[in-house]
């Protein structure tokens, strides 16, 4: 149960109102947080509860629904030896969070990545820029809008249409 | 008896084109340029088994020493200027080999961030088609250009100034 997954009491006793949704599939152990606290809940996870190491940041295109996008952040406890998922969603009319640069100093391409991709914005961010796609390219590739054959080019139709 | 001058004081006589494209292509030394995996097919290709080097082709660092450039994998629309420059660098005459599935069409990678064929930038000569080609292709798509570059006409005069350069006739 997740609800009895140590960081989740923690978390729940010191952000009741920040925390949105406790999950858990196969084992793993999802929050969904408000994006306003994200850099707070984070430092608290990394201070207090030693989940030290940012493994992933990364993000979801949700098309059609609101709030669009969802940030997803992958944290392991190095010493705990435990790992936690937690979300925030982000708006698609002002896809803006704050950074987590100041906390883990990986962030910085890893965000850089889910901006270039997404486009969706950090701040506080110190470098934000492309890092995968030319410097000149318009569009974010992995928001489900976007073409997949690029919008300069007819989309495929099947081979037999 | 020595064997010092087996041929005596004779003369050889033949066509420039035949000497010029002959010299050519049995030294084609390509430009040392990988973009995905099928470099590693081109490297096989080097290596000891399948022997490059008995062609004549050996590969060369920079592209200002470099005939031919075998583009061996996806290009992707980032690493198309990279290639553009590298192709500008080599001096004439050079050629262009498209190595596998993705340098002849773009391969299965039907999507924005990568170049649909290399004949969209650069004048490709041989495609070898394959995902990988086997290096037995890519021997086989180097003697082809070999038999391409036997067939130039006049290359050699044009740039010299004397007439125009004859298209040889595939």
């Amino acid at each position: 149960m997740p609800e009895n997954h140590h960081a989740v009491i923690r978390l729940k006793k010191r952000f009741a109102d920040s925390i949105l949704d406790v999950g858990e599939f196969r084992g793993e152990v999802t929050v969904t947080v408000g994006k306003e606290d994200i850099t707070a809940i984070c430092g608290f996870l990394k201070e207090t509860l030693e989940y030290n190491f940012l493994t992933d940041v990364t993000a979801v295109d949700y098309l059609g629904q609101e709030p669009r996008f969802m940030m997803v952040y992958h944290l392991c406890s190095m010493s705990g030896r435990d790992r936690i998922r937690l979300k925030a969603p982000v708006a698609g009319s002002d896809p803006l969070i704050d950074s987590l640069v100041p906390l883990w100093k990986t962030a910085n391409w890893l965000e850089r990545e889910v901006f270039d991709l997404f486009g969706i914005t950090f701040k506080n961010h110190p470098d934000l820029r492309r890092i995968l796609l030319p410097n000149d390219w318009t569009g974010h590739p992995l928001r489900k809008d976007y073409p997949l054959q690029g919008p300069d080019r007819e989309p495929y139709k099947g081979r037999l249409a | 008896m020595g064997v010092d001058r087996p041929l005596g004081d004779n003369v050889i006589f033949t066509k420039l084109d035949a000497l010029v494209n002959w010299s050519r292509k049995s030294s084609l030394w390509p430009m040392t340029f990988g973009t995905a995996c099928c470099a590693i097919e081109m490297m096989a290709t080097g290596a000891a088994s399948h022997d490059f080097d008995r062609f004549g082709t050996i590969f060369r660092a920079s592209p200002r020493q470099a005939d031919c450039i075998i583009i061996a994998g996806t290009v992707t629309k980032k690493m198309l200027p990279v290639i553009k420059t590298i192709y500008e660098q080599m001096p004439e005459p050079k050629w262009v080999i498209a190595m596998g599935a993705c340098a002849c069409s773009g391969g299965i990678f039907d999507t924005y961030s990568v170049v649909q064929g290399i004949d969209e930038a650069l004048p490709v000569d041989v495609y070898i088609p394959g995902c990988p080609p086997r290096p037995e292709a890519l021997l086989y798509g180097l003697i082809k250009l070999q038999e391409k570059i036997m067939k130039e006409r006049n290359s050699f005069g044009n740039a010299l100034g004397f007439g125009e350069r004859v298209e040889p006739a595939l």
